[in-house]
């Protein structure tokens, strides 16, 4: 079942499928969690695409969407996806684990220590600093897949929709997934009929 | 007690559509208003940590399990955090990846594309717009973002050069 999906993957791409052990999912996505700060989204980016190769910008933006239209941390479900994909059901739990663990140890120590660093107005700086830092990389992150992908106009036009739905409007997200969706696969259907 | 938690926390997971956020507003009231189970500061507390703390924001729903029953509260919230979502994510991958590659499905991918890029846009702009207090907090986003757009640097070296900014900026603040 799982063997015929790097075959279908491979004859997609035209490249070969990288190999890719439980280990080195278990650590990358270990990475992630641990560097997440304000959102992990960037660092799935990075490590994937950038730094193990696993998969180029548009194979990785589909995995992502699919992600983000499932319930759930679209973060677990990318490590569901992509472990899955390489490894099987045990590929998939690696990855999550590996993404989870590092995150739950640091909030719990937080819980308990809470009282002690949040009256520390330097500690509280450098939060707040890296907030605003980490917001800025999850924007550079959307910024850098489309500039990489190429999009056609109806594709940024869809994406721009999304966009202004989701982040200014703050729309509802289910009842925007329900509307967009039509909207982004027409334009992707479209794209490929033209 | 760990029961009625993992019924809630499974439910609460399978509705998190883009994530925790979706979903606080129920969980403060199931947790605080119908349980009455923490008071509201607390609950704030720890919604303040989850988006602190490294990881996905659905790290609000373990911390409710360690904070209402200790270690086995936070190994069940954890377990009805992830095991509901993350099947239903390995049953559509499965399935998409063995339905074969009509034009359908090969439109249905591509137009997630947009979809992705424009909600990890929207998802940056709202965290902007809480995190972004006055003029130095923007600079950072708009600088970070920049940076990471026209460079290869790590961005470990831009969160830590934006937190070494937040830093200084109280520091040189009368």
């Amino acid at each position: 079942m799982v063997s015929e999906l790097p075959a279908k993957h491979e004859s997609r791409s035209g490249r070969a499928e990288p190999r890719v052990t439980h280990t080195a999912l278990f650590l990358a996505f270990l990475k992630m969690g641990l560097l997440g700060f304000g959102g992990v989204a960037p660092w799935v980016r990075q490590v994937i695409v950038e730094e193990r190769r696993w998969m180029d910008d548009r194979e990785f933006a589909s995995l992502l969407g699919l992600s983000q239209v499932l319930p759930g941390a679209n973060t677990t479900n990318t490590a569901v996806l992509l472990g899955d994909r390489f490894l099987g059901i045990s590929g998939a739990a690696a990855a999550v684990f590996g993404l989870m663990a590092m995150p739950l140890a640091i909030a719990v120590a937080l819980v308990e220590l809470y009282g002690a660093v949040s009256d520390n107005p330097y500690v509280a700086a450098a939060i707040a600093g890296a907030g605003a830092g980490a917001a800025g990389l999850v924007i550079g992150t959307g910024l850098k897949i489309a500039r990489n992908l190429k999009l056609s106009p109806r594709i940024i036009l869809a994406t721009l929709v999304t966009f202004v739905a989701v982040g200014i409007l703050r729309l509802p997200l289910l009842w925007v997934l329900l509307c967009v969706i039509p909207l982004t696969v027409g334009a992707a259907w479209l794209d490929r009929n033209s | 007690m760990l029961f009625h938690l993992a019924i809630l926390i499974t439910l609460l997971s399978l509705l998190a559509f883009g994530g925790a956020n979706a979903i606080v507003p129920e969980l403060h009231r199931q947790v605080v208003d119908v349980m009455g189970a923490m008071s509201d500061a607390d609950f704030t507390n720890l919604f303040a940590l989850a988006q602190t703390a490294p990881g996905p924001n659905v790290l609000i729903l373990p911390l409710v399990g360690w904070r209402l029953a200790g270690a086995a509260g936070l190994a069940v919230a954890t377990a009805a955090t992830v095991v509901p979502t993350s099947t239903l994510a390995l049953l559509t991958g499965r399935i998409l990846s063995r339905a074969g590659e009509s034009r359908f499905l090969k439109a249905l991918r591509a137009g997630l594309v947009p979809l992705a890029i424009g909600l990890i846009l929207a998802s940056g702009f709202v965290l902007a717009r809480a995190a972004d207090r006055d003029a130095l907090s923007v600079a950072i986003t708009v600088l970070g973002a920049f940076a990471l757009v026209l460079s290869r640097i790590n961005p470990i070296w831009l969160m830590a050069a934006a937190a070494a900014a937040g830093v200084a900026g109280r520091l040189m603040s009368p």
